[in-house]
């Protein structure tokens, strides 16, 4: 794997064999040295052009337990701020020895930029870009299902006939975007459940089925519900009337999930909005998997920055 | 070019013996002996063997896998390795007599990544090698203790094992 910049162009055995070296990256969690060696000597660029807590964090940790260097640079405070082009910026990295640049930017489409350009040589990872893709959180999401359903046995299986309603601003979600084109080429069926207002155009021809009634969506025992964030910093238009309307319609809230069956999981890829799109109560319960999915999302990286790390590089001239 | 027989099922189910005999004298009975094969290959060898000590002494055979992928030092050189699975057998390796367990000994690199991923897990009393093939050409300073077949080789060819689980038959060939 030369980048990761999407998911819709992973196959369902590339999809399969990424989870599957994240279950062996995960194993190393729990060892007594939580270290492995592999990445030695490889520098890894976080460049990230928003704020970003958990995904940053969570590629350094996946970084250094692999052993490689890790320099974080985030746009506030540097020379983009002073108005450095986003080539100024690639070639500086490429010229400091960047081995793989995780990019997280505002603008859809920029990770290829990087990646198509020739600007820079070092193996590109999308960790998010604008309202198009954030493949990494999909895998992880996906690792995390397959987890709950299979546990040990996980290895080399896929999500065939698992059934995903994933609720919120779709409109605006890379998370969204992502798990759909991921978890239907892992064999899952998904609806998705959102205001009217918040569904995209031409969203017809996604591989999905589209709901506007939660409480419908609910009562068809999905196996995973997958709350979104509600995203203030998008929010550009009157897309609902108030974050309490918000709530009622498409919160999940106690009485959901009272309703919802003991079995089904409940995600979120964080972070969360407590008594707007999901309750306390819902994301403390023992059906959440929001914590394991910040554990695995260290694992899914490291496999992630594996991947792409290694094997033969072609030289170019 | 044709490939050449050099053991049949037969010349390795009796290497393996012998090399268990061999593993249980050197440790003075089989007290702490864990058993770690290299995968894929080492792995149904360290399980063979793991069987062979029980049938000689009972609940002996305690057997566990150690992938090095991770520890190697040709990851730049080659395609992109899917790792394998590591399991060490509850009890752990601290303060054990590990056996690690691999098809062929050659360069010795797998096995320098062995030991490095070893360092990593725990502090074993002393790490022994046990090989089905030793065929020369080492790099590093590195010898096995138990070896089934000594096969002088030139590095042009290539030695070729296949065992029943993995490969449905047993047999060992040089192309």
């Amino acid at each position: 794997m030369r980048h990761l910049l999407s998911t819709l162009d992973l196959t369902r055995d590339d999809a399969i064999a990424i989870l599957d070296v994240a279950e062996d990256m995960a194993d190393v969690a729990n060892r007594e040295v939580r270290k492995l060696p592999t990445l030695r000597g490889k520098t890894v660029v976080n460049l990230f052009f928003e704020d970003s807590t958990r995904t940053r964090i969570s590629f350094e940790a996946a970084a250094k337990r692999l052993s490689a260097d890790v320099i974080n640079f985030s746009a506030k405070g540097s020379s983009v701020s002073k108005g450095e082009s986003l080539k100024d910026t690639a070639q500086t990295l490429a010229a400091m020895g960047a081995d793989a640049v995780v990019i997280r930017h505002g603008a859809s489409g920029a990770p290829s930029v990087l990646a198509q350009s020739g600007w820079i040589d070092a193996a590109i990872v999308n960790a998010g870009d604008g309202t198009h893709e954030h493949p990494t959180q999909a895998l992880l999401d996906a690792f995390t299902i397959r987890r709950r359903i299979h546990g040990t046995a996980a290895r080399g299986k896929a999500l065939d006939g698992v059934r995903v309603t994933i609720v919120g601003d779709i409109l605006h979600s890379r998370v969204a975007r992502s798990n759909v084109w991921l978890l239907t080429t892992l064999g899952a069926e998904v609806e998705l459940v959102a205001p009217a207002t918040l569904v995209p155009i031409g969203i017809g021809s996604w591989p999905v089925t589209v709901g506007y009634d939660l409480d419908a969506a609910i009562a068809g025992k999905p196996d995973v519900v997958m709350m979104l964030r509600i995203q203030a910093e998008r929010m550009h238009a009157a897309f609902f009337p108030n974050a309490r309307e918000y709530s009622r319609q498409w919160g999940l809230d106690d009485e959901r999930l009272a309703v919802l069956p003991a079995g089904s999981l409940v995600m979120h890829p964080g972070p969360m909005n407590r008594g707007l799109e999901i309750s306390a109560k819902a994301a403390d319960s023992a059906q959440s998997t929001v914590l394991e999915q910040v554990a695995n999302g260290v694992s899914v990286r490291m496999a992630v920055l594996y991947l792409v790390l290694s094997g033969e590089r072609q030289v170019s001239s | 070019m044709t490939a050449r027989s050099v053991l049949q099922q037969a010349d390795i189910t009796r290497a393996l013996t012998r090399i268990s005999h061999e593993i249980l004298e050197s440790n003075r009975g089989s007290s702490d002996l864990v058993l770690l094969g290299i995968p894929t290959r080492g792995v149904v060898l360290a399980e063979r063997i793991g069987a062979i000590l029980d049938g000689i002494e009972p609940g002996t055979g305690t057997v566990g896998s150690l992938d090095v992928t991770m520890y190697r030092d040709d990851l730049d050189r080659n395609p992109t390795r899917a790792p394998a699975r590591t399991r060490i057998p509850d009890g752990g390796i601290d303060g054990k007599t590990v056996v690690l367990v691999d098809d062929v000994l050659y360069s010795g690199r797998t096995i320098r990544a062995a030991l490095d991923a070893i360092n990593d897990l725990g502090r074993p009393r002393v790490v022994r090698l046990a090989v089905l093939v030793d065929r020369g050409h080492r790099e590093l300073p590195i010898r096995a203790d138990f070896v089934g077949k000594n096969l002088p080789t030139s590095t042009s060819e290539r030695i070729n094992v296949r065992l029943a689980e993995t490969d449905g038959a047993d047999e060992v060939t040089i192309l």
